[in-house]
C-alpha cells in the first residue's frame, strides 16, 4: 500500500492496473518538479544573460563565473548540497523545493546561454536603426530584439524541457516521490520490479513525446515573418 | 553659438577617429550649410561612411569637437564652459535633428511596413497613433509604396525596402539626412527607384543631405558639392561639375577613373 493506494498482485494485468493511480501521483509530482525547474531556469537564465551581457567586468566576471560552476559541476553535488549544507546555514527547504531549485540552478546556466546566442544573432544593424530613430534601450531590447531572438531561443529552450523532465529522477536522492521513487518503493515491497520501472519507462516516453510535440507546435505558431534565423 | 556661422548645420573640428591604432578619420575639418546636398565620394576605407556614422552618434569620436545644428554633438557645456563627453540624454536630444538610411535597409523584419514607420514616432516624439499611422501612409505615398502599406518587409524587394527605410527615417522629421551608400546593396536594376526618390527629396525639399555613393552619375546630378575622401581627410572638394571634369589631385583622378571605367 503506497499513498493509501491497495496494490493487487494476483496477475500481472490486475498488477499494473493497480499501481497505475500510484504511479500518476508520482507523475504528478514529477511534472511538477520539471516544471517549477523550468520555470527558475527561464527565469534566471535571461538574468544570468543579462548580467554577462553588462559592459562592466565587474557585473560580468562574477556571473560568467557562476554559470560555468553551475553547468561544470553534477547536478547531484548542487543537489547535495543544497539538501545537507544549507541546513548548516540555518536555511531549510523543504526536499521538493530543494530538488526544484537545483534543477532551476543547473538549467539557468545552459539557458543562459541560449539567451545569449539568440540575442546576439540579431543583427547589429538592428541595434543601429533602433539608435539612429531615438528608441530607448528598454524598447530597443523588449520591441526590437527579443522578439526576433524568441523564434531563435524556443526550439533549444524545448530541448532542454524535456532533458529537465528527465533529470527528475535524481531528486529521489533527497527523499523526494517523484515517479521513479515511487516505482522503486512498490518493487521493494512487491519483489517485483519489472511492471512498475516499465511502465514508469512508458509514460515517460509519453510525457517526453507530448512535451516535444507541444513544443513544435509552439515552435511552429511562433510568428518568423523573414527574421533570418540562421 | 559663435563656433558656427548661422547658415552652417554641421560642422566637424579637427575632428579625430581611431579604431585600436587604426586612423580612420584624421583631424577632420569638415563643413556642410543649411539645405546643402553633399555628396562624399572615395574608396573604401578612406572614412566615409564613418563620418555618417559618427553624426548619426553610432562610433563615438576619439578627439576634435562635431557641431550640429549650432551645438556640440558628442560633448555638453559644463558649468564652467567647458566641454565635456556628451550624456545620453544630450545624444538623444540631437539624434532628434537627423536620419540615417543604411546600407543594407535594416529594417525591423517582425514588424509591417507601416508599423516600421510609425514605432519611433509614437515612441520618442509621443505622437498620437492616428496622426503618425496618418503620416506614415503620406510617406509611403510619396516614396509609392502605399499598396504594401501592411506587408512585412521581406515581402518586398530590396529597391522597395530601402524605400521604407528613407520612409522611416523621414517619419521622424528630421533636418539632415544621412544616406549611407543607400544602392550598393541592391541589384542593378532596382537602383534607379531608390535613386528617384532621393533625387525628389533633393529637389523638392529643404532638408540637408549627405550622401555617401559610388553612383557618380548620380552624385553629379544631384549634389551641390563633392568632396573626395582619402585617408582619413577631404583631399579635394568642389561643384560636381569641376570635380568630375577637372580634378586638381593625382588621387582623385585615379580615382574618377577607376570607378567611371567600372560604370
Amino acid at each position: 500500500m503506497l499513498f493509501g493506494i491497495e496494490w493487487d498482485t494476483s496477475s500481472t494485468w490486475a498488477f499494473a492496473t493497480s499501481i497505475l493511480p500510484i504511479l500518476l501521483i508520482g507523475m504528478w509530482v514529477t511534472i511538477q518538479a520539471a516544471v517549477v525547474g523550468f520555470f527558475i531556469a527561464l527565469v534566471l537564465g535571461l538574468v544570468w544573460a543579462a548580467l554577462k551581457a553588462a559592459p562592466l567586468k565587474i557585473i560580468s566576471w562574477p556571473a560568467i563565473v557562476v554559470t560555468e560552476f553551475l553547468r561544470d559541476t553534477p547536478l547531484l553535488i548542487q543537489l547535495f548540497f543544497l539538501y545537507y549544507v544549507l541546513p548548516e546555514f540555518g536555511i531549510v527547504l523543504p526536499a521538493f523545493m530543494t530538488g526544484a531549485l537545483a534543477l532551476g540552478l543547473q538549467y539557468s546556466a545552459y539557458t543562459s546561454e541560449v539567451y545569449r546566442a539568440g540575442i546576439e544573432a540579431v543583427a547589429r544593424g538592428q541595434h543601429e536603426a533602433a539608435r539612429a530613430l531615438n528608441l530607448s534601450g528598454t524598447r530597443t531590447f523588449t520591441h526590437i530584439i527579443l522578439p526576433q531572438a524568441v523564434p531563435r531561443i524556443v526550439p533549444a529552450m524545448g530541448n532542454y524541457l524535456v532533458s529537465i523532465m528527465k533529470d527528475v529522477p535524481l531528486l529521489s536522492v533527497v527523499t523526494v516521490l517523484e515517479m521513479l521513487n515511487v516505482a522503486r518503493i512498490i518493487g521493494d515491497r512487491t519483489f517485483n520490479y519489472i511492471v512498475p520501472l516499465s511502465m514508469v519507462g512508458g509514460i515517460y516516453l509519453i510525457m517526453t513525446l507530448i512535451a516535444s510535440g507541444a513544443v513544435r507546435l509552439l515552435d511552429d505558431k511562433l510568428p518568423k515573418r523573414g527574421i533570418p534565423l540562421k | 553659438m559663435t563656433e558656427t556661422g548661422a547658415d552652417t548645420i554641421i560642422k566637424f573640428d579637427k575632428v579625430v577617429k581611431r579604431f585600436d591604432t587604426f586612423t580612420v578619420i584624421d583631424e577632420l575639418d569638415f563643413e556642410v550649410k543649411r539645405g546643402e546636398k553633399v555628396t562624399i565620394i572615395g574608396p573604401s576605407g578612406s572614412g566615409k561612411s564613418t563620418v555618417l556614422r559618427i553624426l548619426m552618434t553610432l562610433e563615438p569620436i576619439s578627439g576634435g569637437v562635431v557641431y550640429v545644428d549650432g551645438d556640440t554633438l558628442w560633448h555638453e557645456k559644463g558649468g564652467n564652459g567647458d566641454l565635456k563627453p556628451a550624456s545620453e540624454s544630450h545624444l538623444r536630444k540631437m539624434r532628434e535633428k537627423m536620419g540615417m538610411v543604411f546600407q543594407q535597409f535594416n529594417l525591423f523584419p517582425h514588424m509591417t511596413v507601416r508599423r516600421n514607420l510609425t514605432e519611433a514616432p509614437t515612441q520618442v516624439l509621443g505622437m498620437p497613433k492616428a496622426e503618425a499611422k496618418q503620416r506614415a501612409d503620406e510617406l509611403l505615398e510619396m516614396v509609392g509604396l502605399t499598396a504594401h502599406a501592411d506587408k512585412y518587409p521581406h515581402q518586398l524587394s530590396g529597391g522597395q525596402q530601402q524605400r521604407v527605410g528613407i520612409a522611416r527615417a523621414l517619419a521622424m522629421r528630421p533636418k539632415i539626412m544621412l544616406f549611407d551608400e543607400p544602392t550598393s546593396a541592391l541589384d542593378p536594376e532596382l537602383v534607379g527607384e531608390v535613386l528617384g526618390v532621393i533625387r525628389r527629396l533633393a529637389e523638392e525639399h529643404d532638408l540637408t543631405m549627405l550622401l555617401v555613393t559610388h553612383e557618380m552619375n548620380f552624385a553629379r546630378q544631384i549634389s551641390d558639392r563633392v568632396c573626395f575622401f582619402d585617408r582619413g581627410k577631404v583631399l579635394e572638394q568642389g561643384k560636381p561639375e569641376d570635380l568630375f571634369t577637372n580634378p586638381k589631385e593625382e588621387r582623385t583622378r585615379e580615382f574618377l577613373k577607376a570607378v567611371l571605367e567600372d560604370n
